[in-house]
This record gives C-alpha cells, sequence and structure tokens, in this order.
C-alpha cells in the first residue's frame, strides 16, 4: 500500500473543567489511505464531530498529532473540505454564489466567466441544473446538501470530511443522496472520511469502518473491513452473503461491545497503536449466526440506525 | 387573524379596504370634535354692558377659544404647502427651510455616528476582550440624555449648530454600536467555519461572510438611531435656537401661533415617518430568509 493520505498518531481531547479532568477519547491511532473511503461509527458523546474537527482544523488535540499528506495539520486547509451537517449555506447567496465564494477562495485570480463555467460543472454534477439563482430557503433539505456537496467537491480537495451529513435528512433523500455521493466519489477517487451513526450508510459507502467505543475515554476498538465489491449500489447491496455478516457484526458492536470494551478487553492482546482489522464479511461462521438473529433489515428498525 | 380574514370568501374587498377606510372615519370623529370644542360661540354676550360698549361689536359677542379650530390649522398648513421655502429674515423662515435644517443636521450628525459606531461594534463584536475593556465606558455613556451633552458641547465647540449636530452624533451612536457588536459577534459559528476551512483571509471574511451575517441586526440599531435622533433635533434646536423645526415651534410658542404650532408637530412626525419608513426599506433588502 502507498503511504497514508491522513495518519493519525495517539490524539486526545482532554477538557479541564472545575479541577476534575475529563477525557473524551485518547491514545486514537488510524489512517486512510488515498482514494479510500472511511466512515467512523460510534455513540453519540464519543467524540467523533471533536476528530473530524481536528482533521479539519477546526479544532485542535490535547494530545497526539495528524499528518495530511506527511505533513502536521496546523490549521484549515483548502486541502481539505468539509461537508457540514447544517449545510452552513449562506443564506444571503445564491446556489452559484455559494459555490462561487468557496471557488474564488481557492483562486483568487480566477476571473468571473472561469468561475461561473467551474461552478456550473459541479453544479451539473450534483443534479442541480436548473436551480443556480436559488437562495438556500427556496431549497429542500436534500437540495441544500447537494449545493454542501458541489461545494466541499468544486475546490478539488485532497480529501473530503463529511460530519452525518445526511442524518438531517428524510430517508427517501438520504439513500438517494448517499448513492450519488459513491457514484461521485468512484468517478473522482475521492478520499473520504465520514461520521456517521447509520450502519447501512457506513456499509454502503465505506471501504473501511472505524469502531468507537463509548465516551468518556473512547477508543478504536477494531476497523472492521468492507469486503463486498465497490460496485455495490442501495438495490442489491443486501444480497451480496457478506452483507449480513458485517451488519450484525456492527450492530452487535453497537449495542453489546461498544460499551463492555475496557480494560479487561484491552488484556487480550489489544494494541491502542494497532487496532485490529476485522474482515466479518469472510467468516463463515457468522453468516447463519447473523441470519437467524435478523432476518430482514426492517424488522429491527430501532437497531437500523443507532442514534 | 389577519391570514383568517383574507382567506373568508367574499370578504376580500373588507379586508384590503377595511383599515384605511376606519382611519378616515377615525381621522374625521377626531376632526369633528376637535372642530365642537373651539368653535366660537357666535352672538352670546361673555363681558358687561359696560366693557361691550367700550369694545364694541365683535369683542362683545363671541368669544374665540384659544385653541384653533381644524379650519384654522387648515388654512395655515395650506399656507405653508403654498410657500414653504420663504426667507424673510431670521424669525421668519418658511417650514420646508425649517425641516431641511433639521434634516440636515439630523443626517450629518447620524452619517458621522455610523462611521465610528459601526468600525468599533465590528471591533468590539470580533473581540471579547476589546468588548470587555469598551463595555464599562459604554454603559456609562449610553444612558446619558443626549442633553446633557448640550452645554459642554457649546463651551468646546463654540458653535451652536455644530453643538446640535454633536448631540445627533452621540445620541445616534449607541444603538448603532451594540447592535452591530451585537450583530458580529452572534454570525453564526457554522459560517465561520466555512470560511476558514475555505482560508478566507479576515478583510474578505469581515466584508463577505460578517458583514451580509449582521447586516440585518445592524439596519435594525440604524433605524433605532435614527428615530431618536430625530426625537432629539427637535429638543436640540429648542435649546440653541436660529434654525431648524424645534426652533421653529419654540418661536411660534413665544408668537403665540397654535396654529403654526400644530403646523410644526404635524411635519415633525410625518417626516419622522419617512425616515423611519425609508430605513425600513433598506433593512429590508439585506435581510435574508433563512
Amino acid at each position: 500500500m502507498s503511504d497514508p493520505l491522513i495518519r493519525i498518531e495517539g490524539i486526545a481531547k482532554r477538557f479541564a473543567g472545575r479541577g476534575i479532568e475529563t477525557t473524551v477519547f485518547d491514545d486514537l491511532y488510524f489512517s486512510v489511505q488515498p482514494g479510500e473511503f472511511v466512515c467512523l461509527i460510534g455513540h453519540s458523546g464519543c467524540g467523533k464531530t471533536t476528530i473530524l474537527n481536528i482533521l479539519a482544523g477546526l479544532d485542535e488535540a490535547s494530545e497526539g498529532y495528524v499528518f495530511v499528506g506527511g505533513r502536521e495539520v496546523s490549521g484549515p486547509s483548502l486541502d481539505r473540505a468539509v461537508i457540514f451537517q447544517s449545510h452552513a449555506l449562506m443564506p444571503w447567496l445564491t446556489v452559484m454564489g455559494n459555490i462561487a465564494f468557496a471557488v474564488t477562495s481557492r483562486w483568487p485570480d480566477w476571473n468571473r466567466e472561469k468561475v461561473r463555467e467551474h461552478c456550473q460543472k459541479y453544479i451539473d454534477l450534483v443534479n442541480l441544473t436548473g436551480a443556480e439563482k436559488k437562495r438556500p430557503a427556496e431549497l429542500s433539505g436534500g437540495m441544500k446538501q447537494r449545493v454542501g456537496i458541489a461545494r466541499a467537491l468544486a475546490i478539488q480537495p485532497q480529501m473530503l470530511l463529511m460530519d452525518e451529513p445526511f442524518s438531517a435528512l428524510d430517508a427517501l433523500t438520504r439513500g438517494v443522496l448517499q448513492e450519488e455521493v459513491l457514484r461521485i466519489c468512484a468517478e473522482t477517487n475521492q478520499t473520504v472520511f465520514m461520521i456517521t451513526h447509520d450502519v447501512d450508510e457506513a456499509i454502503l459507502l465505506a471501504d473501511k469502518i472505524v469502531l468507537m467505543t463509548n465516551g468518556p475515554r473512547a477508543k478504536i476498538a477494531e476497523i472492521v473491513v468492507n469486503t463486498m465489491p465497490r460496485s455495490r449500489t442501495r438495490h442489491d447491496l443486501h444480497k451480496h452473503p457478506h452483507y449480513y455478516r458485517i451488519r450484525n457484526h456492527l450492530i452487535e458492536f453497537l449495542v453489546d461491545r461498544s460499551r463492555a470494551f475496557d480494560g479487561t478487553s484491552a488484556a487480550a492482546g489489544y494494541d491502542p497503536r494497532n487496532p485490529p482489522l476485522v474482515q466479518p464479511g469472510l467468516d463463515p461462521g457468522a453468516a447463519a449466526d447473523g441470519a437467524t438473529v435478523i432476518p430482514e433489515r426492517s424488522t429491527t428498525p430501532a437497531l437500523v440506525a443507532v442514534r | 387573524m389577519k391570514g383568517r380574514i383574507l382567506r373568508a370568501p367574499g370578504r376580500a374587498g373588507l379586508s384590503v379596504w377595511g383599515a384605511p377606510l376606519l382611519s378616515i372615519v377615525l381621522l374625521l370623529m377626531f376632526l369633528g370634535l376637535w372642530h365642537a370644542g373651539t368653535k366660537p360661540e357666535a352672538g352670546k354676550q361673555v363681558v358687561t354692558d359696560e366693557y361691550a360698549k367700550l369694545v364694541g361689536g365683535e369683542a362683545a359677542t363671541g368669544q374665540k377659544s384659544a385653541l384653533p379650530t381644524p379650519a384654522d390649522v387648515g388654512r395655515t398648513l395650506w399656507g405653508h404647502l403654498n410657500d414653504p421655502f420663504y426667507d424673510k429674515g431670521p424669525n421668519d423662515k418658511g417650514i420646508g427651510i425649517q425641516l431641511a435644517y433639521s434634516i440636515a443636521r439630523v443626517a450629518l450628525g447620524y452619517f458621522l455616528a455610523a462611521l465610528v459606531a459601526i468600525p468599533v461594534g465590528f471591533l468590539i463584536g470580533m473581540s471579547p476582550l476589546v468588548y470587555r475593556a469598551l463595555d464599562p465606558f459604554i454603559q456609562v455613556l449610553k444612558p446619558i440624555s443626549p442633553l446633557a451633552w448640550m452645554p459642554l458641547a457649546l463651551f468646546t465647540l463654540k458653535d451652536s449648530s455644530v453643538s446640535s449636530i454633536f448631540v445627533i452624533f452621540i445620541c445616534s451612536m449607541w444603538p448603532m454600536l451594540i447592535n452591530t457588536a451585537f450583530g458580529v459577534a452572534s454570525v453564526r459559528k457554522e459560517w465561520l467555519n466555512v470560511a476558514k476551512t475555505l482560508e478566507v483571509g479576515p478583510l474578505r471574511k469581515a466584508f463577505r461572510v460578517i458583514l451580509p451575517a449582521a447586516a440585518p441586526t445592524i439596519m435594525t440599531g440604524m433605524r433605532i438611531s435614527i428615530g431618536i435622533a430625530w426625537l432629539v433635533i427637535v429638543a436640540a434646536e429648542m435649546l440653541v435656537g436660529g434654525t431648524g423645526i424645534g426652533y421653529f415651534v419654540w418661536n411660534e410658542w413665544n408668537n403665540l401661533s397654535i396654529a403654526n404650532i400644530i403646523s410644526g408637530i404635524l411635519a415633525i412626525g410625518l417626516v419622522g415617518m419617512f425616515l423611519d419608513l425609508s430605513l425600513a426599506k433598506l433593512t429590508k433588502l439585506v435581510t435574508f430568509p433563512e
């Protein structure tokens, strides 16, 4: 494998409050290869958004280092575009204006026509052709998030950081946008780091799924490799034999192991510098097991999205 | 409530014309009462016979009320409207000239205040340190009645007209300053984060992100300021004299011309309304729907 695009080495986040120091997470190590799609899953409060903000340069780790392309992160950069959960569009600008603001920030010496053309390309890419002159208030939630995606992609970043980008959308819109992100990432070979709490979203989009234990003192318990082919779609995802093995593995982790993971399990050869890489999709034993536990994805709605 | 009336079938006409009609009826009722209260009672002798003999016919039989009738005021107003810009010496200028003096003073003081208050407000809003450092001064200076500055202004500036502009300056300053600081400080974090991740420079961030985001709040402050400035200019001009609508009203009080005083009051109200409406229009221009 080539050198990782992102390397996280022993980062921690601590808050000092009234004499007691709270550690949200510590001793985190993982890396993201170029072109890889990595999802981070964990319960609320384990510091997922903090990790993303540290990667984006919007927040600082209390300890440890983050390297992007071999250089240490020392603040926000145009090389790392962020797609915010709340889309964060500027309501006084049109769709075109919002994207153009990002494009002119990246290439300040471009003339108006070149900026417009470049923006149009990305508006077309996210299927918003015709809505260029609309303001965010006139758009639906899904369309706003499309603008957010176009704005992030338009600056052609080395990597895309997404903070639960679809969690505020309804299920139908979410599905459509997930497939579009899958398509766009395949077309552009974009490196993506995404935070989610939706297991199915992670299985559909990610090549690797990083599992975090519950905070405080959250850790990376393991990294699940998605062994399904990259050509997967939302439509035939669940037909693949690996699907339920991976899914059951993730859900079992989120329901039980994320809480139970502590010193005792760490004793069994666990090394935070090198969290175990597991491939539950290739584990035939899990198949029969999984099929009986959760035969249909819709029968246990409470487990589909762990919030 | 309004929406329900609008939606009721067959009543659209009433909802559109109802309010203006009611306004007119109320105005007519007011004029009627005013007329009834001030109309001269003809024919009745109100003085003693000897006095009546002495002063003769009209003075003896009609007692005119001290307040002018609506018709008197109407006639005076009509006169002002016909010739608003005449200038017959320092104590007799048309109401248009007087209003122009006042508006010019307000505009100048207000403009200077905006020039100081908006950048300083920006600074305060951006920096918690500057905010905490300047807050005690603002808290002490803000509640001071603008007219309390007048003697000090007259002493140091040595010019009554400049002093009234200074008073306008000082009174329009605070709402603009405080609203700008508040608007800038409460720009949503997510927009600032967008600017950060795009590596936007400080000037571009100030003008392209913070200013448009805070513009509605800043404009609200400017609207409050213009209202206060217009209230204060009348009092300031009564104090310093010379020219202006405030001086006009005071001068007519000295002339005991109640009809002219009422005309002046009406003009003050109309100009104030016009100033407020213009600022409201401007506020609407910079307001964005969420």
